[in-house]
């Protein structure tokens, strides 16, 4: 990476801490060790699937409205609060500055899901007392959970390089439900004809497919994810988000810092 | 050399969703800033001053027109790497200490990493900010964010600075050492661009001024230049509040303050007025021409449209010769 992304990049990890975004992870720890003692006195046979289930989902929601609330504000409130003068006055360019936001926050998202990961791990040995083998398919889901922060991040920062907060937050929000359903929207394409074909298969295969990241339920049946599967995520995530980065760099490019 | 050359630079900004709207925030700007020189930049809210700065720092593309600083093009990032930017009321991470503040924006300048911490504390005394060098820019006062401001701008040891609104915020100390730091500069050899309401500053610091209004160059000279017109009065000083009755006859205006008289008058009755002095014995202290100050050059422009349009046109052709014969 190169150094004035690397800088950019840490110094947007050290706001998101410095404003205590991680302090999320003293509800998501609440919200675990309640769980975890619950489960762990009405459930029979089935701690395990509920705090599997009910963790990395957890997992998942916070780390998507951080991505989002962070995400609409990394370029807007650079140029609301004039603090984006000073860099792009420097030897910066605009898409360094776009990459280095982006792997900033992107950043603050892994390890804020490696301190959740650790809880939902401390919440399973707590119901069950030991680990399976099977157990470790949690660390995919949490890796696919990553890759959704990562796609989620991208969308948020292009939003954020031409609308204004709130309507990037809305835009983001619901890219991401219409995601999680892209699994529904391609069989739907399938059946359909005609015109009605083009335009669901387009907006189908536009839409982030969140469907195909989601491993939770599998993993918390205790069953394996394909490797096949783990390498297409990636391979669609990485082209997914240099496409969405690529299209926000295109608008920052051409945008008067008014 | 021409540390700062604007060719023809002009801005239209389009504002409305549906309904379109244009706005003109600059006219066809032409001028040239010396190497080595202070440059002020003039003019009322709104005239454009502003723009000019976000154009030369790429912040804002123009409509039409170009623009080089140190003869390289406004997006080169070799020509970034030696220009300083103070932007008017600036607002930084407030996040960051002033010291983490100072490394980051260095770091982003390509200092030397060996020599990073050094030029921190270098630009931090010169600005009298290493007491609060750990304190959070959220703690910081207005001033004390504007020396900040400045304190970044200078850093990296810069060859041409650009400062709008420099002393925005400040108190009289605060000032004094800004100019002081300007004129530092010069003698360091550093080219300053800055624009400012403060008419009192350009006059003292800079070496030429340019006024705009309404995007539009209405004069460029030399300070001296400029204020150099005479109106045919003096201005005769002397002990005492006594008037002799010779000066009061000729209408002149008296102001007397404490234990001296101050009179203006035409350059034609500077004779019989000291020898009415001379007879009442009153003690001489001083007698000038009336000269044109910067603010009296500066409304003249702004203010009276028949009168701005000869002076200026004289003065934007100066700017021009100058220009074609760098």
């Amino acid at each position: 990476m190169n150094n004035r992304i690397l800088h950019i990049a840490t110094n947007t990890f050290r706001e998101a801490v410095r404003d205590r975004v991680l302090y999320n992870l003293i509800a998501f720890a609440l919200l675990m060790s309640a769980a975890a003692v619950l489960v762990g006195q009405i459930s029979i046979q089935i701690e395990k699937l509920v705090v599997i289930n009910l963790g990395l989902t957890a997992v998942s929601l916070f780390g998507i409205v951080i991505a989002i609330f962070i995400g609409i504000g990394l370029v807007s409130k650079e140029i609301d609060k004039r603090t984006l003068y000073t860099v792009l006055s420097r030897p910066v360019r605009r898409w360094e500055f776009i990459a280095g936001k982006f792997f900033g926050l992107a950043g603050t998202l892994v390890v804020n899901t490696i301190f959740m990961g650790i809880g939902v791990f401390a919440a399973l040995a707590y119901v069950s007392h030991h680990f399976e083998s099977s157990d470790f398919g949690i660390l995919v889901a949490l890796y696919f959970i990553i890759l959704q922060f990562v796609v989620i991040t991208a969308l948020a920062l292009l939003f954020s390089s031409f609308s204004t907060p709130i309507f990037a937050a809305i835009f983001a929000f619901w890219l991401f439900v219409i995601g999680n359903f892209a699994q529904d929207l391609r069989t739907f394409a399938a059946m359909a004809h005609g015109t009605t074909r083009v335009l669901a298969t387009a907006a189908a295969y536009l839409v982030p497919n969140f469907s195909a990241l989601n491993v939770i339920s599998q993993v918390a049946h205790g069953e394996p994810v394909p490797h096949r599967l783990i390498l297409l995520n990636t391979a669609y995530v990485l082209v997914y988000s240099a496409a969405v980065l690529s299209g926000a760099v295109m608008i920052f490019e051409r945008r008067n810092l008014k | 050399m021409n540390a700062i050359e604007i060719l023809g630079l002009e801005k239209i900004y389009n504002a409305g969703f549906w309904r379109k709207r244009s706005k003109r925030a600059l006219r066809p700007l032409t001028l040239a800033v010396d190497d080595g020189e202070i440059f002020g930049f003039l003019g009322p809210n709104g005239a454009g001053k502003t723009t000019t700065l976000k154009i030369l720092m790429g912040l804002v593309f123009p409509t039409a027109g170009t623009a080089r600083i140190l003869g390289m093009e406004l997006d080169d990032p070799r020509m970034k790497a030696q220009i300083g930017f103070l932007p008017e009321q600036p607002y930084f991470y407030d996040h960051l200490t002033a010291r983490e503040l100072l490394k980051y924006y260095g770091q982003l300048s390509g200092v030397d990493p060996k020599q990073l911490s050094r030029k921190v504390d270098a630009a931090l005394e010169q600005v009298k900010l290493s007491n609060s060098a750990n304190l959070q820019l959220r703690k910081f006062s207005k001033g004390m964010l504007q020396r900040a401001g400045i304190a970044q701008a200078i850093l990296h040891d810069p060859k041409v600075v650009f400062l709008d609104e420099p002393m925005s915020g400040l108190d009289p100390m605060g000032r004094r050492e800004v100019r002081n730091l300007i004129e530092d500069l010069k003698a360091n050899g550093k080219t300053v661009f800055f624009s400012t309401h403060i008419l009192s500053d350009a006059e003292a610091l800079c070496d030429r001024v340019a006024i705009i209004n309404q995007g539009e160059l209405r004069g460029i000279g030399a300070v001296p230049e400029l204020t150099a017109s005479v109106h045919g009065k003096v201005e005769i000083v002397w002990q005492g509040a006594a008037v002799p009755t010779g000066i009061r006859s000729m209408g002149a205006q008296c102001h007397s303050a404490g234990d001296t008289t101050r009179v203006i008058l035409p350059e034609e009755n500077q004779d019989t007025a000291l020898e009415a002095l001379r007879r009442e014995r009153l003690r001489l202290i001083s007698v000038v021409p009336v000269r044109t100050s910067l603010e009296d050059y500066f409304v003249a422009q702004l203010g009276t449209a028949a009168k701005s349009e000869v002076v200026s046109s004289e003065l934007v052709t100066d700017g021009h010769n100058r220009l074609s014969k760098q």
